[in-house]
């Protein structure tokens, strides 16, 4: 076998969770605000006005805006607690998952008229 | 035969990057269930890890571009507002849709639905791509995080695939017209 081969199959060091873990979990918060943001953006008008960023996009400039601000600093502030270490990856996988889907829901019109 | 500049962008928008995307999504899907599962028989080469990392980077890059292309170019001409007086409503397509109560849902449920759900796209595949920039071939050894990029990645192909049934349609009962003419053939 030459040596390309032998590096190709060669397995790489198991690397802490906590980085993954990281990005997962802030995936997860940050498609659960963007869903909270755009429900609270609809109930109340000044909450509208304040996220009317770019006037011909509308409220949906500040909406994504503000998710995607949210998602980035709890990406970041995680990444620095947990990037070194291995966390509990079943627990966060599965906050993680059910944040999205909650998200994917509330973004349902018929869901989110509810609130 | 002629196309508005504004259609060519709603094109460039839909069938370009969200369509791209959609079709990735299903191959990224593939890499990762078969490649990446800790069962897998085949080993995962630098070649393989390579190819993923820029295909999952692809991925995310398409689905920003179909959501900024989106949101900052195609939406604006969608909700403009007719001038007091505006005889025409075909130039305002929200306007339209609202106008006829057969055609209102394509707006109140349609577009309310997808211009938010389409966020989750690219939130989802950067995610996916950071890890794979990270753990690589090293994603075999940690199941969950694998499972959860799946799963991730299934709903971002979910969310793509509404935003793209209802761009479609609502394009189809209020196309977005306007801007610059762009001449593509002349008839015979």
């Amino acid at each position: 076998m030459d040596s390309r081969e032998t590096r190709d199959f060669s397995p790489s060091p198991s690397l802490p969770s906590g980085y993954g873990a990281a990005a997962l979990l802030s995936a997860g918060i940050g498609s659960f605000a963007l869903a909270a943001i755009a429900i609270a953006s609809d109930r109340n008008a000044g909450f509208r006005r304040l996220m009317t960023l770019y006037k011909p996009t509308g409220p949906l400039s500040g909406v994504t805006t503000a998710a995607l601000l949210v998602w980035l600093i709890v990406w970041g502030v995680l990444h620095l607690r947990w990037r070194k270490r291995d966390v509990r990856l079943p627990l966060v996988s599965a906050a993680a998952i059910v944040l999205l889907i909650v998200a994917f829901l509330l973004m349902f019109p018929p869901i989110a008229d509810l609130f | 035969m002629d196309i508005s500049s504004h259609a060519l962008w709603s094109l460039v928008h839909g069938m370009g990057f969200g369509g791209l995307y959609l079709l990735a999504c299903s191959g990224g899907l593939v890499e990762l269930w078969r490649r990446f599962a800790p069962s897998s028989p085949a080993p995962v080469t630098a070649r393989d890890e390579r190819f993923v990392r820029i295909y999952f980077f692809l991925m995310a890059a398409l689905a920003w571009l179909a959501v900024l292309t989106g949101a900052y170019m195609v939406y604006p001409w969608y909700r403009a507002i007719p001038p007091a007086g505006a005889t025409s409503l075909s130039a305002f397509p929200q306007r339209l849709l609202l106008s006829n109560p057969s055609t209102a849902a394509w707006h109140s449920l349609g577009m309310e639905w997808k211009e938010h759900v389409a966020w989750l796209a690219p939130i989802s595949t950067t995610m996916a791509c950071a890890v794979l920039m990270r753990y690589g071939r090293g994603l075999r050894d940690h199941r969950h995080l694998r499972n959860a990029v799946l799963c991730f990645v299934v709903v971002a192909m979910m969310a793509a695939g509404i935003a793209g049934f209802f761009g479609a349609e609502i394009d189809d009962h209020a196309p977005i017209e306007g801007g610059k003419i762009i001449p593509i053939a002349h008839g015979g």
